[in-house]
C-alpha cells in the first residue's frame, strides 16, 4: 500500500524564525521524492512535521487524503529512517527489524518469519542473529530500511541516511535504495543536501532555501531549467555572469556583462512559462562548466569571450580549468581528461565559446553560498 | 613501566608511582590485611600480645553465629538478626533509591533542556554541602513525634493522633535513601545521557509505548550505570553509621552499630574486625551478584 502526501501551506516557526515557510507540494503515490537544500534550509523540519515529531505552526498535512494534525508519529502510516540510522545496538539484527512487530504483540515465530522475509529483500539472508556492530556501514543502512519497512508503512521518510557512508558505498546505496523503492512500491520522501543523490534517485526533486520551496520538478528539469539563481547555483555547478538586458527576441535574451555581450535562453519562471525581461533589467546569466569550450575552428559557438587562465585542477575523469574574466569574476569549465592541456599556461589569454542554447538568463537574486 | 617514565618524564612519573603505591599499600592493603588477621586472634591485653596465647582462632566468627565462643547449642539470633536486617534494609533502600532516581536521572538527561538540567544538578548537590550527621538530625526534627510533619498534619486536621515515624522506621528509610541519592543519580544520569536521542524517537516512530521503550532501550543501555549506582548505594547504606544512630527506632539496630560497640565501648578490636570482615564480605557478594544480574563487567561498573 502506498499513499500520496499533500503538504498544504506548511509553516513551522521557532519563535520569530521560520524553519519552513508556506510550503505547498503534493507528493504522488509511489513516488521517490527528494527535498534538496543546504543545511539549515528547513528540509529536516519538514520531514519531522510529516513524520509527526513536530506539529506545523500553520498549514495541513494530508497523507492518503487524511488530515494528520494531532496524530502522533506511531499512529501515522509513515516510517522514518534517521540520519544516524538509530539502530538498537543491544539487539540482534532480526530483533531490530521486528521491533515494530514486537510492540504490536505479534508472536515470536511470526516476527522471525517477517524478519527473514525482509532480510531477503535487503540481501542479508541468514544474518538475523548477528549483532548490529558486526555489520558493515552499507549493511546497517539496509537493516535500517528493513526495520522501517517491517510495519508496512505507506510512506517511508529518509533523513540523509547515506551521509555517513564513503563515496563508493554511497553511490552503490543510491542504486540499491532506488531498487528497493521500486520493489516495495511505496512513496519515499528523501532529504539530502547532496544534489547528486537527489538527481540520481528521485522522480521529482524539491529544492529548498531558507524554509521556502524554490523549485519542484523532475530531476533533469531542475538541472536543465533552474527557475531561480539559487537553484541554478545550488544544483550542479554553474558560472554566473552579472549583467543587464540589452534586448529580447522570442526566447533569446541579449545581455551586457561588463562590456561583453552574450546571448542566452530566457529562463523558466514555472514549468511551462518563461521569464519575460525588460530592457536594462539586472540579470544573471548562467552557463555550466561542461558547456564551455575552448574556441577553435571546429568548435565555434554563438558566444565567444576571452579570459585569463589561472589554474588547472585534475579531478580524475575531468580537468577543471579556472580562469579570470576580469578582476572580480571567475569562470570554471571542465574538459575530459583526454584533452591535451599542455599548451595552457598560467596568465595566458584563452578564447572560450558557449552556445546560447545552453545558457540561461534569470532575474538577479541570491546565489547558493558554497 | 619504561614507557610510562618516557611518556610522563621522571619527576611526574615518580610522583604518580609513589602516590599510587602509597594509596594501594598503606591505605587499602595493609589496613585490610591487618584487620583480617586481627579478626582471627583472641582479644588480649597489650602485654600478652605476641605471647603463647596469641594464636589464630575462629572464636569471633563463632560468637557471631552461636553467641558464645565455646557453646554451639543455640544460634546468636540477635547478631544474626541484626546482620540480615541490615542487609535486607540496605537492599530495600537501594531499590527505593533506584525507583526514585531513575525518573529524575532520565528527566535531567533526556527531557529537560541544558539549563534546567544544570539547575537541577546544582539543587541536588547543594544540600550535600551539609554534613551527613546534621542532615540526619534535620530529618529527625521533621519526623519527630512533636516534629514539623506531625505538627502540620495535626494542625491541618489530616490526622487526630501523631504518627510515630521513627518507630515505624519511616524516618530511617527516608534518611538512608536520601543520604546516598547522588551516588545513584549521577551514574544513572551519565549512562542515560550517552543514549542517542534518535533511539528514543526511532522506538516511538516504530510504535513502542514509553514503558516498552524504557524496558527495551533505555534500561539495557543504562545497565552499567544502574549496577554501579546500586552497588555504591548498597555498600554505603549497609556501612552507614550516623544516619541509623540518629534515625532508627529504639528496637532497630544497624550492624555497624554492633561493630562500633565492639571497637569502642567493649574495647574488643578483634571481634569488631571479625564483624567488619563479615560486612565487607557481604558487600563483595552483592557486587558480584549485581554483575551477574546485569551481565556487566567490573570495568563497566567503575566507569
Amino acid at each position: 500500500m502506498s499513499a500520496d502526501v499533500d503538504l498544504q501551506n506548511i509553516s513551522v516557526t521557532f519563535g520569530n524564525f521560520y524553519a519552513a515557510k508556506n510550503v505547498s507540494v503534493k507528493i504522488q503515490e509511489g513516488e521517490f521524492f527528494s527535498f534538496l537544500g543546504p543545511s539549515g534550509c528547513g528540509k529536516t523540519t519538514l520531514l519531522r512535521a510529516i513524520s509527526g515529531f513536530l506539529e506545523p505552526s500553520d498549514g495541513k498535512i494530508l497523507i492518503g487524503g487524511q488530515d494528520m494534525s494531532g496524530i502522533r508519529p506511531n499512529k501515522r502510516p509513515t516510517s522514518l529512517i534517521f540520519q544516524n540510522l538509530a539502530l538498537f545496538p543491544l539487539m540482534s539484527v532480526a530483533d531490530n527489524i521486528a521491533f515494530s512487530l514486537e510492540v504490536r504483540g505479534i508472536s515470536k515465530l511470526e516476527r522471525r518469519k517477517r524478519a527473514d522475509e525482509l532480510l531477503e529483500l535487503i540481501a542479508l539472508t541468514g544474518q538475523g542473529d548477528k549483532k548490529v556492530h558486526e555489520l558493515s556501514g552499507g549493511q546497517k543502512q539496509r537493516v535500517a530500511i528493513a526495520r522501517a519497512l517491517a510495519i508496512e508503512p505507506e510512506v517511508l521518510l529518509l533523513d540523509e541516511p547515506l551521509s555517513a557512508l564513503d563515496l563508493k558505498l554511497r553511490q552503490k546505496m543510491r542504486t540499491e535504495l532506488r531498487a528497493i523503492q521500486k520493489r516495495v512500491g511505496i512513496t519515499f520522501i528523501y532529504i539530502t543536501h547532496d544534489q547528486g543523490e537527489a538527481l540520481t534517485m528521485s522522480d521529482r526533486v524539491a529544492v529548498m532555501n531558507e524554509g521556502e520551496l524554490e523549485q519542484v520538478g523532475l530531476s533533469d528539469e531542475v538541472y536543465n531549467n533552474p527557475q531561480t539563481p539559487f537553484v541554478a547555483s545550488f544544483v550542479g555547478e554553474n558560472n554566473p555572469f552579472y549583467g543587464k538586458v540589452i534586448s529580447k527576441e522570442k526566447n533569446l535574451v541579449q545581455v551586457d556583462c561588463q562590456g561583453k555581450t552574450f546571448i542566452a535562453n530566457s529562463g523558466h519562471i514555472e514549468n511551462s512559462k518563461k521569464h519575460s525581461f525588460s530592457k536594462g533589467q539586472e540579470v544573471i546569466l548562467f552557463i555550466r562548466p561542461e558547456s564551455i569550450f575552448i574556441k577553435n575552428k571546429s568548435n565555434k559557438l554563438d558566444n565567444i569571450f576571452k579570459a585569463k587562465l589561472k589554474t588547472i585542477e585534475f579531478e580524475g575523469n575531468l580537468k577543471n580549468i579556472y580562469l579570470n574574466l576580469d578582476s572580480n569574476s571567475n569562470i570554471k569549465f571542465s574538459v575530459p581528461n583526454a584533452v591535451d592541456t599542455s599548451g595552457l599556461v598560467s596568465d595566458k589569454e584563452i578564447e572560450l565559446t558557449f552556445s546560447s542554447e545552453k545558457a540561461i538568463v534569470l532575474p538577479k537574486g541570491s546565489l547558493a553560498v558554497d | 613501566m619504561k614507557y610510562f617514565f618516557d611518556k610522563n618524564g621522571p619527576l611526574v612519573a615518580t610522583y604518580f608511582l609513589i602516590a599510587i603505591v602509597f594509596w594501594l599499600v598503606f591505605l587499602i592493603i595493609i589496613p585490610q590485611l591487618y584487620m583480617l588477621d586481627l579478626s582471627f586472634r583472641p582479644n588480649l591485653p597489650p602485654l600478652l600480645r605476641g605471647g603463647p596465647d596469641d594464636i589464630h582462632t575462629l572464636a569471633h566468627y563463632k560468637h557471631f553465629i552461636f553467641g558464645s565462643e565455646t557453646n554451639t547449642d543455640r544460634f546468636n539470633y540477635v547478631d544474626i538478626g541484626v546482620f540480615f536486617n541490615t542487609i535486607f534494609t540496605a537492599i530495600c533502600v537501594t531499590i527505593i533509591n533506584l525507583c526514585f532516581c531513575y525518573p529524575i536521572a532520565f528527566y535531567m538527561a533526556k527531557v529537560a533542556g541544558p539549563n534546567t538540567s544544570r539547575l537541577l544538578i546544582v539543587s541536588l548537590i547543594i544540600p550535600f554541602w551539609i554534613n551527613e550527621l546534621l542532615r540526619s538530625f534535620a530529618l529527625r526534627i521533621l519526623f519527630a513525634g512533636e516534629g514539623v510533619i506531625n505538627n502540620f498534619l495535626l494542625g491541618t486536621g489530616f490526622i487526630d493522633t501523631g504518627i510515630n515515624f521513627i518507630a515505624m522506621d519511616i524516618a530511617l528509610y527516608t534518611g538512608l535513601t536520601y543520604a546516598y541519592i547522588l551516588l545513584m543519580i549521577f551514574p544513572l544520569y551519565n549512562a542515560i545521557e550517552s543514549l542517542d536521542i534518535n533511539q528514543l524517537e526511532a522506538a516511538k516512530d516504530l510504535g513502542s509505548s514509553p514503558i516498552r521503550t524504557h524496558l527495551r532501550i533505555v534500561i539495557p543501555h543504562a545497565k552499567a550505570g544502574i549496577a554501579s549506582g546500586c552497588t555504591m548505594v548498597f555498600m554505603l547504606t549497609a556501612g552507614a553509621l550516623a544516619t541509623p544512630v540518629v534515625l532508627s527506632s529504639p528496637n532497630t539496630y544497624w550492624f555497624t552499630q554492633l561493630i562500633y560497640q565492639w571497637f569502642n565501648m567493649n574495647d574488643n578490636w578483634s571481634r569488631g574486625s571479625a564483624y567488619s570482615i563479615l560486612l565487607l564480605s557481604i558487600s563483595v557478594v552483592f557486587v558480584l551478584l549485581m554483575m551477574r544480574l546485569f551481565k556487566v563487567k567490573i570495568g563497566e561498573i567503575i566507569k
